[in-house]
């Protein structure tokens, strides 16, 4: 890895992978935590930070999460090609991992905690109500990328095949963000912001718009 | 002897004793949790709230047999957009509103159109404790026990013209007091409509009172609607404008998503919304659903004003 590159910090790759990726690794995992902490506080009766509708706060919760994470794991490389370091790469295996956790959290959280494993009513869901049809759309797509982020599938399937496949990780951006989008009543700010974040990291990631701020 | 004749919509004696044991078990302890986060949230971020008067007011007949939902959880797990999308927003924003004094403005089809003081309108030596069921469209319901007096009773004094056939309500739409009329989650004012003879239907009713208390501002001080065997939205809250008229409004929500919210939205486990199933409701303080009854349980009461009535076209 070219050291020299590294304009912006002079931490060392060996650096970054010793001590930097255990403190990102602790600090994602944080939120899920606080809420097994909650939870568990919960059926316990205990006085717990997860209010009134416990189900309806684990489900956003951990939307919320997975949501941000998923943004983090997009925005590695835009930041890599911004400060003309890879070094925010060697991140981006571990971020898109979390994201695809907390997206098993949140279907756990909907399974079991809100639906309380009714398959008969979940599958109605899924099938009738669009915005749970387009998140599941979207968990399906992941799993391919989470079961194929090990270097041993790298090798088996080329780097070129690799990478196309995992450029399927921008259609569950947008899948992620219409489901958000739907999921509001109203017209909300919130998931607007979110959608308005994604598409900056995908216009990021044109040269063009690259060289307009620049950086090129 | 008393004879006691047990109307439809009431529980049985015996499942109400069982009924309320159960809850309290998990009311005791969700106010407990409540009580914990109580102290710590709105001390931080929020003002203190203004003091809520005593009010006096009869029991009525009007209890399904269930134990209200706890004070916290009315009071802080809230649907008032005026103050935020969030549910505790409201109990957190709500302290700018200034509920005294209140007028509302009356005009339409009415005898007698006017801008009234809130103690013109709503006889304060009438009120009436009311235990209402409460089902929110987002699939979770609570019980409350309302104060306040028959809606009939207001549009009495205003006197109705024989051309009005809905009423139209609209809540205050104050950017000083309210922050989230900063963003146009929904057309502001927020406004509701019944039809005539659900107004003067005896269900409907004017809440000015919580838990023996003035209706505290998040909940919708000073005057808000309670129509329980319709969604908590129809429920329209700070009530400032009162008008009768021959067309049939259009309400907010309506306006908003027009496949998702009717005119009627009378609570219907068969009929779901576009987004979600209506079949089962969280009961504040259960962990699993529980079924959601047609009109809420209140059919008795009301049924007989949508016979013939297609109620999944209008819904």
């Amino acid at each position: 890895m070219p050291e020299g590159m590294n304009t912006v910090t002079s931490i060392t790759t060996n650096q970054l992978r010793r001590y930097g990726k255990p403190i990102v690794f602790l600090a994602l995992l944080v939120p899920a935590i606080w809420l097994t902490w909650n939870w568990w506080l919960a059926f316990q009766y205990q006085p717990n930070g997860l209010g009134f509708n416990p189900q309806e706060t684990s489900n956003r919760f951990t939307g919320d999460w997975a949501m941000r994470i998923l943004l983090m794991s997009l925005a590695l490389s835009p930041l890599a090609k911004l400060i003309k370091s890879p070094k925010p790469i060697l991140f981006r295996r571990m971020v898109g991992l979390f994201a695809f956790f907390y997206v098993c959290l949140h279907i756990t959280s909907y399974v079991w905690l809100d639906m309380l494993f009714d398959w008969v009513e979940l599958w109605a869901d899924v099938m009738k109500r669009l915005y749970i049809t387009v998140g599941f759309a979207a968990f399906l797509l992941f799993i391919p990328l989470a079961v194929t982020s090990t270097k041993g599938w790298i090798k088996r399937l080329s780097a070129r095949r690799w990478q196309t496949l995992h450029r399927s990780v921008y259609v569950i951006g947008v899948l992620v963000i219409v489901h958000f989008i739907m999921m509001r009543k109203g017209f909300q700010a919130e998931p607007l912001i979110y959608a308005g974040i994604l598409a900056t990291l995908y216009l990021l990631r044109v040269k063009r718009v690259r060289a307009l701020l620049g950086r090129a | 002897m008393l004879i006691k004749r047990k109307e439809k919509w009431q529980e049985s004696e015996n499942s109400v004793t069982g009924e309320n044991a159960y809850l309290n078990r998990r009311n005791i302890l969700l106010g407990a949790a409540a009580a914990g986060a109580a102290t710590i949230i709105p001390s931080v971020l929020a003002q203190p709230q203004r003091k809520l008067n005593a009010l006096s007011a009869r029991k009525t007949d009007y209890s399904p047999g269930e134990s209200p939902s706890p004070e916290e959880a009315i009071t802080q797990y809230n649907n008032y957009y005026e103050f935020g999308t969030g549910k505790s927003d409201p109990a957190q924003n709500a302290w700018r509103l200034q509920p005294k004094p209140w007028s509302i403005q009356v005009d339409g089809l009415v005898d007698k159109p006017a801008t009234y003081g809130i103690e013109d309108l709503i006889d304060f030596n009438a009120l009436e404790e009311r235990i209402y069921r409460h089902r929110c469209v987002e699939a979770w319901s609570m019980v409350m026990p309302w104060i306040g007096v028959p809606l009939s009773s207001v549009l009495k004094k205003i006197g109705v013209q024989s051309g009005a056939k809905y009423v139209r309500f609209e809540t205050l739409a104050d950017k000083e007091q309210m922050p989230g009329l900063r963003w146009p989650v929904l057309d502001w004012p927020y406004t509701e409509a019944l039809r005539m003879d659900e107004a003067m239907n005896d269900l409907s009713f004017l809440v000015v009172g919580l838990y023996g208390k003035e209706l505290p501002n998040q909940n919708g001080a000073p005057v808000r609607l309670a129509v329980p065997w319709k969604y908590g939205f129809k429920h329209v809250k700070s009530i400032v404008r009162i008008s009768l008229t021959e067309e049939q409004p259009v309400t907010t929500w309506q306006a908003s998503a027009p496949r998702e919210y009717g005119f009627y939205s009378n609570v219907n486990p068969e009929v779901s919304h576009p987004r979600w199933s209506q079949a089962r409701e969280r009961r504040i303080g259960e962990f699993g659903r529980r079924p959601t009854e047609m009109f809420n349980g209140y059919g008795e009461l009301v049924a007989d004003m949508y016979a013939g009535m297609d109620l999944a076209r209008n819904f």
